[in-house]
């Protein structure tokens, strides 16, 4: 599987080969010290340790690594496993220049007497003399090579270093023999491998160390871009107190650095993170993080600054931690609170006004995760929190679990760490330098052997879905991507059509063509045969390609209009049971017959009253069948396709409660509505090639004191914070809002850790945590200063969408207009000190006004005729299931003008120069009939194109004439050999690749059908029956000053 | 005739209040994570209408029977019971539903009412008793 290649160059090595070359250096020395061989007792269980290998799951990383030129040597410091997060800086590149020169020592610094495992005193001496004094050699380099293979890093997918002529040498290595590896030849062989790149790596490690010991702070001075971010968290871990066996990891070397020795053996504990003092360079860059407070601290007055909106995406606010620990922290994008400081009491948050909550996105798709391969998970042994970044290591061998605050032990064989390759240093394991880790799960996280990926495609074959005409696109879709679609050898697949009747289709291996079988007792469903309905798709692809070729044909002639949805389903579930899996239902009209039958509710002339309007589900089947399916480990994805009402109220509660999606596709035909089929192709080449997590159940834990209430998104909360996902995808979304249960008082972080046990597609439990650490603050000023004000739009829609149902829609709207109304006036009772005019509002809160308003004309709680009632639900479960990014993209989308695109202020990414134009208000003010105007909505792309557009634009970019000529739908731009051309489609092809999905560029002009919908957003404007946002601010501002 | 009219009362009282003690239990097993919300609610929706018709019973009974004090005391507690039933919306699988039974509090408020029944039960209980006592000194 993976090897760990070695570059001839060197310039490629992988991080195994830096240490290669450090241990092969040392190797001699250490192969026959008592002390190693103890470490070699235990290495035996971390042996599967670190295997990074990262399957084909996640492509991405080739690319990711082949892109840097010195990808080698930026996995030096932290070996492939455990990569750092994208975010971070390759780490130690620039390291390279300078150890160059130490190339000589290194060999004669690891020959050095230093017999005993982990004792790096002895490098010392030849430590002083290096060039750049800040290369210290203080930690442990030392490591027996036998160690080095105990992880396989993922960058032998590198095609570079696998063909390299050394990696036969590395196989060999591989195979356990190494793991008692005193064998001397193995060892030289070794040396030679390691050779070119030793020095360099040798000196990077102890360069690491070093860092660590010391907080990053030196290095950062003397040569900033070489901060490593493993080193980075170090700082408050040197345990003042180190058994005698341990110290020479630290101290005496970094003395000889002539570093102050108060910037060492910080005191641990709890307190370690919120101390300041770390020396200079650690000031001032923590000051550039601190800079944004002041522009916090300022008090707005909405109604005299109207131009809130930044020309650039708004970030996320950053938690007013510590610069190191804030490194640690988790992607916003992942796990994000609506509250970045966390009040310290229920009744100081009960005066913000303001939701507590989490936004999560636990399962996106990550460029670089690290995995760890281990045979104990060290978790807490009275909450079973994950071990994370943010716990404290009060000595050595026990740890302080930073919610529940229990004190445990640190396993033996977490006294290693793999990626120094030094034991005794617990807080320096992956586990605890990254917020964001995926374990492999031992069997103990398996209730039965993991299942095979099982995919069930249910079709409605009804004369109303043939009219429409969407089989051929789907069947095609699927024959496009069977081989892409996630799974191994053991990948199932099976097929159900059915119209008053249930047709099953099998698949066995050898018949010539696919078997139909046809159950017309919709009544009491049955199975007609166990076997060969879902068969695997390896053996039976053949059967099973032929069947897509066939199923668009074979029902064009029918006449039945009936459609038993209920029976189908159950049917499906029946097949599934067993082992669980994916079932992808597609229908289009409302279902008619047998069990689920459902009536038409939806009164067209009624849409425009709020109240009577049917959002709660009619019936109780698809509930239940839905929670039936959960407990078998079965999801359904629902994708709607139908002109007429088909209440996805009660449909959408299978996909709900089931974890599986929902799409819909209003009015689709495959000739009169070409938009909605190309939206389908592109959504469900996503939808098939996605990674999917099967069998998953996600926990949320957090710091005692605060307590989940409420979750938010497709699932079903089995037990209080327990939720089941029979199926998890990259593209959902969840959110929870929590209550501070206890004081916090006595505590300054607060933690959460969602943690999401699940199969991959190739048959692995998994794990994958996410640790998010928060201040805790005492004042109200604090509270407002870290509102996160998309988070707090995010969690209020999830939350209207639930009031709509329980309440009534009108409800949900005056409690969002509530929300910014109480909030703002809590913040001028309380934290203004002068009761000025007009309507003043944090800064972090400047946007919040907008985004309510925003919402309040989202197709969700819009009011006024113009939504049809499944629309509108569709908008609510898109509420519950979106991810924050995408959710608020739908609901305030950004504005740019493309018209006049330049290179200014471009950036440039992979030689491309992609142009930045700023964004602009919601208004129709901004438009100009000259221009050309690009709205981005996340799922689509709207071109606007106005009436007197330059000609420029229209012949360089959209390749037409004249205004007249283009045409009435277009979705694509001519690639011209212009450099306009090249602009616009740079931008948007870099709007597109932000997101997973494929959004579809509209091209709209003034008498297209579009043109409403482009209209619809501009959320800053008076429509017929809502108010612009400066009436808006008048009418919070009329209520504030009550 | 008085007595036995509180001796069925009293039967049926000591019926509510396991009943009662009943739910509590099992709504902390959920609290605890003993058991899951799908098992809780479907345990619990059984028993609503037992304790529907049970207490709706009695109620009757002391119209009847016409003992107005008490009567008017279980009116509220009955009328809750019924209004409970017939507000449960059309999607939800019985007053206790398992997919909304975490949210919003709901598991609490489930509790206090359930512990709010008990007391009150246990109060009718010792009415009741005294009642059929005197009653049965009366005959």
């Amino acid at each position: 599987m993976s090897q760990p290649g070695i570059p001839a160059s060197g310039g490629s090595s992988t991080g195994l080969q830096a240490q290669n070359g450090a241990a092969s250096a040392s190797g001699s020395p250490y192969t026959n010290g008592p002390v190693q061989n103890a470490l070699m007792s235990s290495q035996v269980s971390v042996s599967q340790g670190y295997n990074s290998q990262l399957p084909g799951s996640y492509p991405h990383l080739i690319p990711a690594k082949t892109l840097n030129p010195v990808s080698g040597q930026s996995n030096s410091g932290g070996s492939q496993t455990v990569s750092p997060l994208s975010n971070y800086q390759g780490p130690g590149q620039a390291l390279y220049g300078p150890p160059v020169a130490s190339h000589p020592v290194t060999p004669s610094l690891h020959s050095g007497p230093s017999p005993q495992m982990p004792l790096p005193t002895s490098q010392n001496p030849a430590a002083t003399p290096m060039p750049s004094g800040s290369f210290l050699p203080g930690a442990s380099v030392s490591s027996p090579s036998n160690w080095q293979y105990n992880y396989l890093s993922q960058t032998n997918h590198c095609p570079r270093a696998s063909s390299q002529p050394t990696m036969t040498g590395n196989t060999n290595l591989m195979s356990p023999q190494y793991v008692s590896s005193g064998d001397s030849s193995l060892q030289n062989n070794i040396i030679k491998s390691g050779i070119i790149s030793n020095t360099n790596n040798g000196s990077m490690v102890v360069h690491n160390n070093y860092d660590e010991i010391e907080g990053g702070g030196f290095l950062a001075t003397s040569q900033p871009t070489t901060k490593n971010p493993t080193m980075s968290r170090s700082v408050g871990y040197s345990y003042p107190s180190l058994p005698p066996g341990y110290q020479n990891t630290a101290p005496p070397s970094t003395t000889g650095a002539g570093l102050p020795p108060s910037s060492l053996n910080y005191p641990s504990g709890p307190q370690a993170f919120t101390q300041t003092p770390l020396g200079a360079n650690h000031l001032t860059s923590s000051m550039s993080g601190l800079s944004l407070h002041p522009e916090g601290l300022r008090v707005i007055n909405l109604l005299q600054e109207r131009n809130m909106l930044p020309s650039t995406p708004l970030q996320p606010p950053v938690p007013n931690l510590h610069e190191d620990i804030q490194k640690l922290n988790c992607n916003p994008e992942l796990f994000r609170c609506t509250l970045t400081s966390i009040p310290q009491t229920q009744a100081l948050l009960n005066k913000a006004k303001l939701p507590l909550g989490l936004l999560l996105h636990p399962f996106k798709d990550l460029v670089q995760l690290p995995v760890v391969t281990s045979s104990t998970i060290v978790r807490c042994r009275s909450c079973r929190t994950y071990i994370n970044p943010f716990v404290s290591f009060l000595d050595q061998r026990r740890w302080k679990c930073n919610l529940c605050y229990r004190v445990n032990d640190v396993p033996e064989e977490f006294m290693y760490n793999p990626l120094t390759r030094v034991y005794g240093e617990p807080h320096r394991r992956p586990e605890v330098q990254n917020a964001t880790i995926e374990f492999m799960a031992p069997s103990e996280y398996m209730l039965r052997p993991p299942q095979p990926p099982v995919y069930l495609f249910v079709f409605d074959v009804s004369h109303n879905a043939i009219e429409t005409g969407y089989l051929n696109s789907v069947c095609q879709s699927l024959l496009d991507n069977l081989d892409l679609l996630p799974g191994n050898t053991r990948t199932k697949i099976g097929f159900i059509t059915f119209d008053s009747t249930i047709h099953f289709y099998s698949l066995q291996e050898g018949l010539s063509q696919p078997q139909m079988l046809i159950v017309s007792d919709i009544e009491d469903v049955f199975i007609p045969m166990p076997e060969n309905l879902l068969v695997n798709l390896n053996e039976s692809k053949e059967l099973v390609q032929d069947l897509l070729k066939t199923l668009p044909q074979m029902f064009t002639k029918t006449l039945e209009t009936q459609s038993a949805l209920g029976p189908a389903l159950q049917a499906a579930f029946k097949l599934m049971s067993p082992t669980g899996g994916r079932m992808s239902v597609f229908q289009t009209q409302l279902p008619t017959l047998g069990v689920g039958a459902l009536k038409p509710r939806e009164e067209p002339n009624q849409r425009s009253s709020a109240k009577e309007i049917h959002l709660t589900p009619s019936t109780d089947f698809y509930k239940k069948l839905a929670l039936d399916c959960s407990g078998q480990q079965v999801a359904v994805d629902l994708f709607l396709l139908s002109g007429q009402y088909s209440d996805l109220a009660s449909l959408g509660c299978i996909s709900r409660y089931s974890a599986g999606s929902v799409y819909y596709y209003p009015s689709y035909h495959h000739q009169h509505n070409p938009i909605q089929v190309q939206k389908l192709e592109k959504e469900l080449q996503r939808y098939l090639t996605r990674k999917i997590g099967f069998e998953a159940v996600m926990r949320i834990r957090c710091t005692k004191g605060l307590s989940i209430h409420t979750f938010h998104g497709n699932f079903f909360v089995r037990s209080t914070d327990l939720l089941s996902l029979p199926n998890v995808n990259p593209d959902a979304g969840y959110a929870v809002q929590m209550s501070v249960e206890e004081s916090l008082t006595d505590t300054q972080l607060v933690s959460f850790q969602s943690a999401l046990l699940y199969t991959s597609s190739k048959g692995e439990r998994r794990i994958r945590v996410h640790t998010l650490c928060l201040p805790v603050v005492s004042t109200l000023n604090e509270v407002f200063l870290g509102a996160d004000v998309q988070a707090i739009s995010g969690l209020l829609a999830n939350m209207a969408v639930d009031r709509s149902v329980t309440a009534s829609l009108s409800d949900a709207r005056d409690a969002l207009v509530n929300a910014v109304i109480d909030s703002l006036s809590a913040y001028r009772s309380s934290a203004l000190s002068n009761q000025q005019p007009g309507l003043m509002v944090p800064f972090s809160l400047r946007l919040f006004p907008l985004f309510v308003l925003a919402l309040l004309k989202q197709k969700s709680f819009q009011t006024g005729t113009n939504a049809r009632l499944d629309e509108r639900i569709f908008a609510m479960c898109q509420v519950k299931n979106q991810p924050l990014v995408y959710l608020m993209l739908t609901t305030h989308p950004s504005l740019y003008r493309v018209d006049n695109l330049s290179d200014e202020g471009a950036i440039s990414i992979n030689d491309r120069t992609i142009p930045q134009p700023p964004i602009l208000q919601l208004s129709v003010e901004k438009l100009s009939r000259d221009g050309a105007f690009l709205m981005d909505a996340g799922s689509v792309l709207m071109l606007w194109v106005g009436r007197n557009c330059g000609q420029n634009f229209l012949s360089q970019v959209l390749g037409v004439e004249n205004y007249a000529l283009i045409p009435q739908t277009m979705t694509d731009l001519p690639e011209l050999d212009t450099p306009e051309s090249a602009r616009t489609i740079a931008f948007i092809s870099w709007l597109r690749e932000q997101r997973p999905f494929y959004p579809i560029l509209y091209v709209i002009r003034d008498e297209s059908p579009m043109k409403a919908n482009f209209l619809q957003n501009m959320v800053e404007d008076r429509t017929e029956s809502a108010l612009s946002y400066y009436e808006f601010l008048l009418h919070i501002q009329q209520q504030v000053n009550k | 005739m008085e007595a036995v009219v509180f001796v069925f009362s009293l039967l049926d009282c000591c019926a509510l209040i396991f009943l009662s003690v009943y739910f509590i239990i099992t709504l902390s097993d959920l609290e605890c994570d003993y058991i899951n919300a799908r098992s809780c609610c479907s345990k619990l929706n059984k028993w609503v209408i037992p304790e529907l018709v049970g207490h709706t019973l009695v109620t009757v009974l002391m119209l009847i029977s016409l003992h107005w004090f008490i009567f008017l005391l279980n009116l509220p507690v009955a009328a809750w019971n019924i209004y409970r039933y017939i507000m449960v919306p059309s999607g939800n699988m019985g007053v206790f539903d398992p997919t909304e039974i975490h949210n919003r509090g709901q598991l609490k408020s489930h509790m206090k009412e359930a512990m709010i029944k008990l007391g009150f039960h246990l109060l009718c209980f010792f009415m009741y008793l005294y009642s059929m006592i005197l009653a049965l000194i009366n005959d």
